[in-house]
């Protein structure tokens, strides 16, 4: 079986240490994964943004890297909801987001690795409403988190859910520019929520609503740390 | 001609973050107790499904439930008007009135005549129409506009209704106590619904099986409002129908619960017949809906309830307010409805939304409401800037050499944007991008063992 390591291009730009995390863990578990080369971009910031038409050649070329392999996994849950939902039937039922193929396919019963820290989870939009990573809020079925799941299986972590656990942090590709006073200001009480948790970290399976997180960390100062939720899984790696 | 965007309407009202934190705090409140009503019927993913079938059922068969309802209606004694749009629904409304010498008019809340501007067309005919619903009633008395279509003044807070009041009802000064400010409003309403010439309803649903008109209100305001005047006029629009009375219990059992997080409403009345001596007008009202029903894409849009449910949860409406809108309706279906009413206008709605989808998970007809958003993002595009930016990214992702050229400018790039105080909007800093040797790290990996 052939599986292909998806690279979303912000991860690259902003946190490539993500990918390596990946990498290890993949191997691992016995994963013998390729990482196939010149990937750049699925589409998502344009399509969100409302140029979806304009993307054609970034799926032509998304498709042409990808189309060979049997399993995709890449570390966003939100790129992998817009290649289910935009890219037609070509990936349907073999792209998945890097923790939900752990979780539900690979099975892991361990992990090896110690982070004897407190973490606050995001569960971000696309992970929860549309990756089904975790149990959105608004729905009554039973609670689950794959990531809570995973973090579980790494020694001395305590994970804790801000209140209004999945509420958006704000940041939304384009909207985070064009909306940038509201985005800001979601971002601002996302943080403060998962400040109030006592928690040393913020953790998340997608880069970017840390990216934006961090962002207000930075210019507030604000005692809390990103910390990709991959690191964490890869830390005895 | 296009009305100021949401974006710089919603940058101007976060300039008073303690209101805005009282406004988020308030609705989320009312999110929550929907969440906890909600997950009390285990059955509850099971009737949101039903209703959004039957929804789509109604309005897909519009035609033979309308004339089912019209031969009900007519046969219980009700006297049926069809509109096709907001002018011939003013006239009808106007002409009633006219016809029978109303000067004082009492009306509950009603979403549809704010869609067709009657109060300020009847006050043209030298009409009053006075709201009843509290909230309503607040917002007129103050010559505003709703800013949310279930809590019309929920962003009004009670030492300004307390100083409301002691000018138009003449209250005790600096009385602000919820309890006394409603006796206060009821003893005044009660005046209008002794004297009122003729009262109005909306409807919430219309059940075509019998041809009654459901009202679901919590202060009894249209029960008074009707109860009295010789004239009854109930005016809603096409897509209130619901084929019969087994289907409108799914609906009821879900709109107070997702509106207000209240099992059901204090009042659920159901209006067949005149009372003996008045009589009793059924207006059937289009204005767009058989054009948003031929529409593939958001046909969908006819489920909706007007519960109001997916404003509670918007994290986008809560931090913006009914007013950076530029259509009557805000929050995610307003910026959806508003499109179908008028695209140039109303396209400067479209940035309000975060692509969360809490909206599509809270509707309790399972509207589609992000999708249709990024759906219509794809045919308006109200910025330029954002074009700019889109073909900017474009250009870089087209090919690994490009993209990974930018990428190595990208730090320092950056680092000077820093050091100049350039901010990704002010409180948030620009991410650090990656040093180029670690980028690099990644395509090394492959060859690792």
């Amino acid at each position: 079986m052939k599986v292909a390591l998806f690279i979303p291009c912000y991860v690259r730009a902003v946190d490539p240490d993500v990918i390596e995390a990946c990498w290890k863990l993949l191997r691992h578990l016995g994963v013998d994964v390729e990482i196939p080369p010149g990937q750049t971009c699925c589409g998502q910031p344009m399509g969100n943004a409302g140029y979806e038409e304009d993307t054609k050649a970034l799926k032509a070329r998304f498709e042409t890297l990808f189309q060979q392999y049997d399993v995709i996994v890449g570390p966003s849950s939100s790129c992998v909801a817009y290649i289910r939902e935009h890219y037609g039937d070509l990936f349907r039922g073999r792209i998945f987001e890097i923790c939900e193929y752990i979780h539900d396919v690979l099975k892991p019963e361990s992990l090896p690795g110690r982070f004897p820290h407190k973490v606050s989870l995001h569960n971000s939009c696309h992970g929860t409403r549309l990756a089904a990573l975790a149990a959105p809020s608004e729905l009554n079925i039973p609670y689950f988190n794959k990531l809570k799941d995973l973090l579980g299986l790494i020694d001395g972590v305590e994970v804790v859910e801000p209140e209004r656990r999945d509420e958006c942090c704000g940041f939304g590709g384009l909207f985070s520019v064009e909306e940038s006073a509201v985005s800001v200001k979601m971002g601002t009480d996302k943080v403060r929520r998962h400040i109030e948790t006592g928690a040393e970290y913020i953790t998340a399976a997608d880069s970017s609503c840390l990216m934006h997180q961090g962002g207000i960390i930075a210019a507030k100062k604000l005692p809390i740390k990103t910390i990709h939720i991959l690191k964490i899984l890869a830390c005895g790696l | 001609m296009s009305e100021p965007k949401h974006a710089a309407a919603a940058a101007a009202y976060l300039k008073d973050t303690a209101k805005v934190d009282w406004q988020d705090e308030t609705l989320w409140l009312v999110r929550g107790k929907r969440d906890r009503l909600s997950k009390e019927l285990p059955e509850w993913e099971q009737l949101r499904e039903a209703a959004s079938q039957i929804k789509l059922y109604s309005n897909s068969h519009l035609p033979e439930l309308l004339e089912q309802f019209e031969q009900k209606a007519v046969a219980n004694g009700a006297i049926v008007h069809w509109a096709k749009d907001a002018e011939e629904y003013r006239q009808i409304i106007g002409g009633l009135l006219q016809d029978h010498g109303v000067r004082l008019f009492v009306k509950s809340k009603s979403m549809l005549s704010e869609e067709c501007g009657l109060v300020p067309y009847l006050k043209s005919l030298g009409i009053d129409a006075v709201e009843t619903d509290l909230g309503e009633r607040i917002i007129q008395l103050m010559g505003l506009k709703p800013s949310h279509i279930v809590l019309p003044a929920v962003h009004i807070k009670r030492e300004e209704v307390g100083r409301l009041f002691e000018r138009e009802m003449g209250t005790e000064p600096g009385n602000s106590d919820p309890t006394y400010l409603t006796h206060a409003a009821r003893r005044n309403l009660r005046e209008y619904f002794l004297h009122a010439d003729a009262g109005m309803t909306g409807a919430n649903f219309a059940v075509a099986s019998t041809g009654e008109v459901v009202v679901c209100t919590n202060e009894g305001n249209a029960d008074m409002g009707t109860s009295l005047p010789k004239l009854q006029i109930a005016a809603f629009g096409i897509d209130k129908l619901v084929p019969d009375r087994e289907s409108l219990g799914v609906f009821t059992r879900l709109l107070a619960r997702t509106a207000t997080g209240q099992p059901v409403t204090t009042y659920t009345t159901h209006y067949s017949a005149p009372r003996p001596g008045s009589e009793f007008h059924i207006v059937l009202v289009d204005n767009g809906r058989s054009r948003i029903l031929a529409d593939r894409e958001h046909f969908r849009l006819l489920n909706c309830l007007r519960c109001g449910g997916c404003m509670n949860t918007c994290p986008v409406y809560r931090r913006s307010g009914g007013y950076s809108y530029s259509y009557f309706i805000p929050g995610p279906v307003g910026i959806n409805l508003g499109m179908t009413a008028d695209p140039k206008r109303h396209q400067g709605n479209l940035s309000a939304c975060s692509l969360c989808h809490s909206c599509n998970d809270v509707c309790p007809v399972k509207m589609d409401l992000a999708d249709q958003i990024y759906s219509w993002r794809q045919h308006y595009h109200a910025s330029p800037a954002k074009k700019v930016l889109s073909d900017g990214m474009r250009a870089v992702m087209g090919g690994p050499g490009r993209f990974h050229a930018a990428l190595a400018a990208a730090p320092g790039l950056v680092k000077a944007m820093k050091a100049c105080g350039i901010q990704w909007g002010s409180g948030r800093e620009f991410p650090d991008f990656a040093p180029v040797k670690q980028q690099k790290k990644i395509d090394s990996l492959d060859h690792e063992q």
